[in-house]
């Protein structure tokens, strides 16, 4: 696969808000989740230094059901592995996710994350999509069941959620996915 | 009870599958004497048969498994309750031989290129119609020694078919598909099959996004899909469908209403019982059922909403099918891997 995006832009990475401590001291009392929280379960699953060493950056797709966890290490892997030993961007530092592109219903258990997709069209685009789908699931409470992930054509085939069955069955593509998920050390 | 306000009341539950349940199918003729009989298939690659014990509990008597080796995705019984015929998105469907008491696969069908997303019997029982992802539908002949044959692979789908359902009464096959549209199929007269109508948005008021099932009311001079689009939309032919068709242009089915605003997910089912009332179930995790407006107020026909269980499942609902036998018996199927049975209470009348 040759090289999709050779050039990517790279922006600043913005400061971390500091996170509240949760008002409620009842630990039975269910939590409500806050944006902020949503986006750092979607990009700092690893912790900076963490992510740093594995490159291993996960880019959100948003699909009309169900949303998606994409790896980025696979697409960055790939640049790095052609183009440059040490090309570890960020999602935000592509510019892909930013903290105002994840809103929150909590009453609703509606997430939607907004993707900057940095390339059109990207073939890589339905595995990550696939990848955030799987990843949002295990992470987020069972309660949240539509998360809207928007990219450029893929949109509907991530959101139907036959579709994306069968596709998970595939060995080859779970194995692709399952490899994205896991933490690698170099 | 007269007067009394519709109610689906849960009467079982069933849990067994270890994966979601996608359908379900009610044996038309379970035998002279037994009870109702209900498949359901799973992402576990299994296909399980309830029975209701003396006690009136139900159970699981058989499960048909180590023939699929990935999701069993839509089953469906023959007309005379004899075979069971299971599609995969192994890209095969398989035809199972109920003895009575035993199953025995008997056939299994190859020739799709990828996932099998539905099978429906014709009704006089010779002809297998399925559905799949490399977007087609074939249609296979049952030959004797339990040999079936493709005598037409359907093309003219864009995208995805995901469910095929054979008319009541006469040798004619809809389909509908992830391109939004709904096909009708029949042949010429002279086994060869066409499309012989497309209703899509632009054309018939048709649905605006994936439309996933169809089903015909008992007389089969109506239909209902359901979609992506939230809606179900009901179709009507005053055409007598009986008249061999050999080309598009003849536009025996039109649109007669659309009941929006009652999900707010993907509807995944429908199905249209004995006694003309239709059930829904979809991504909202609920079930809703409709009937004609009888009042004669109103112009035309349309239909009413008569209740809606929110929450009938933990989780998407992918199935909902009405027993052949007692038609206030709802099964639903869901992603929290149980079957659901939900007896209709009540009036469903103004």
């Amino acid at each position: 696969m040759g090289l999709i995006n050779a050039n990517p832009v790279i922006h600043e990475k913005k400061e971390r808000r500091v996170r509240q401590a949760p008002e409620s001291t009842d630990e039975n009392a269910v939590e409500p989740i806050d944006q902020l929280e949503i986006f750092d379960i979607l990009l700092y699953d690893f912790p900076d230094e963490f992510s740093e060493a594995c490159f291993c950056y996960t880019i959100y797709l948003k699909c009309s059901i169900g949303y998606l966890v994409v790896v980025l290490n696979v697409f960055l892997h790939h640049i790095r592995d052609i183009k440059d030993p040490e090309h570890p961007y960020s999602l935000e530092q592509l510019n892909v996710v930013t903290e105002d592109s994840v809103e929150l219903n909590d009453e609703s258990n509606h997430v939607r994350v907004t993707f900057t997709p940095t390339v059109e069209h990207c073939s890589m685009a339905t595995v990550i999509g696939l990848c955030i789908r799987v990843k949002l699931i295990r992470s987020l409470p069972p309660r949240y069941k539509a998360i809207r992930l928007f990219t450029s054509s893929v949109n509907k085939q991530l959101n139907d959620k036959e579709r994306v069955a069968a596709a998970l069955e595939n060995p080859n593509l779970l194995d692709m996915v399952e490899e994205c998920l896991s933490p690698t050390f170099d | 009870m007269d007067g009394a306000a519709a109610e689906l009341r849960e009467a079982h539950r069933l849990a067994g599958h270890a994966d979601r349940v996608w359908a379900l199918a009610w044996n038309p003729a379970p035998g002279a004497g037994a009870g109702p009989v209900l498949a359901s298939c799973a992402g576990d690659k299994t296909v399980r048969i309830w029975k209701r014990a003396p006690d009136g509990a139900w159970q699981c008597t058989d499960v048909l498994e180590d023939t699929h080796n990935r999701t069993v995705r839509s089953c469906a019984w023959s007309p005379d309750g004899k075979l069971l015929a299971t599609a995969s998105f192994d890209a095969t469907t398989a035809v199972w031989e109920y003895n009575g008491g035993d199953f025995e696969c008997v056939a299994t069908l190859e020739g799709h290129e990828n996932e099998v997303k539905s099978v429906s019997w014709s009704p006089s029982g010779s002809l297998l119609a399925t559905c799949s992802r490399d977007k087609t539908a074939w249609i296979w002949e049952l030959q004797p020694g339990n040999e079936y044959e493709c005598v037409s692979v359907l093309q003219g789908h864009t995208q995805d078919v995901k469910m095929v359902q054979w008319h009541p009464r006469l040798d004619i096959l809809v389909s509908v598909s992830y391109d939004n549209s709904i096909r009708v199929w029949a042949d010429d007269g002279d086994d060869e099959w066409h499309c012989v109508q497309t209703l899509n948005e632009e054309n018939n008021c048709g649905h605006s996004s994936t439309v996933w099932a169809v089903s015909f009311n008992q007389k089969g001079d109506r239909m209902v899909t359901c979609s992506d689009d939230r809606t179900l939309k009901i179709w009507d032919t005053s055409a007598d469908l009986s008249q061999p068709k050999t080309g598009e242009g003849h536009e025996s089915w039109r649109h007669l209403c659309t009941l929006t605003g009652y999900h707010d997910r993907t509807i995944f089912s429908a199905h249209w019982s004995s006694e003309d009332i239709i059930a829904s179930g979809g991504g909202d995790d609920s079930i809703c059922l409709f009937a004609e407006e009888t009042s004669s107020m109103v112009e035309g026909s349309s239909y009413k909403l008569i209740l809606k269980k929110e929450k009938a499942h933990d989780m998407d609902i992918n199935c909902v099918q009405w027993c052949p036998q007692d038609p206030r018996l709802l099964a639903s199927a869901s992603d929290d891997g149980t079957v659901k049975f939900w007896e209709l209470k009540g009036s469903v009348l103004d």
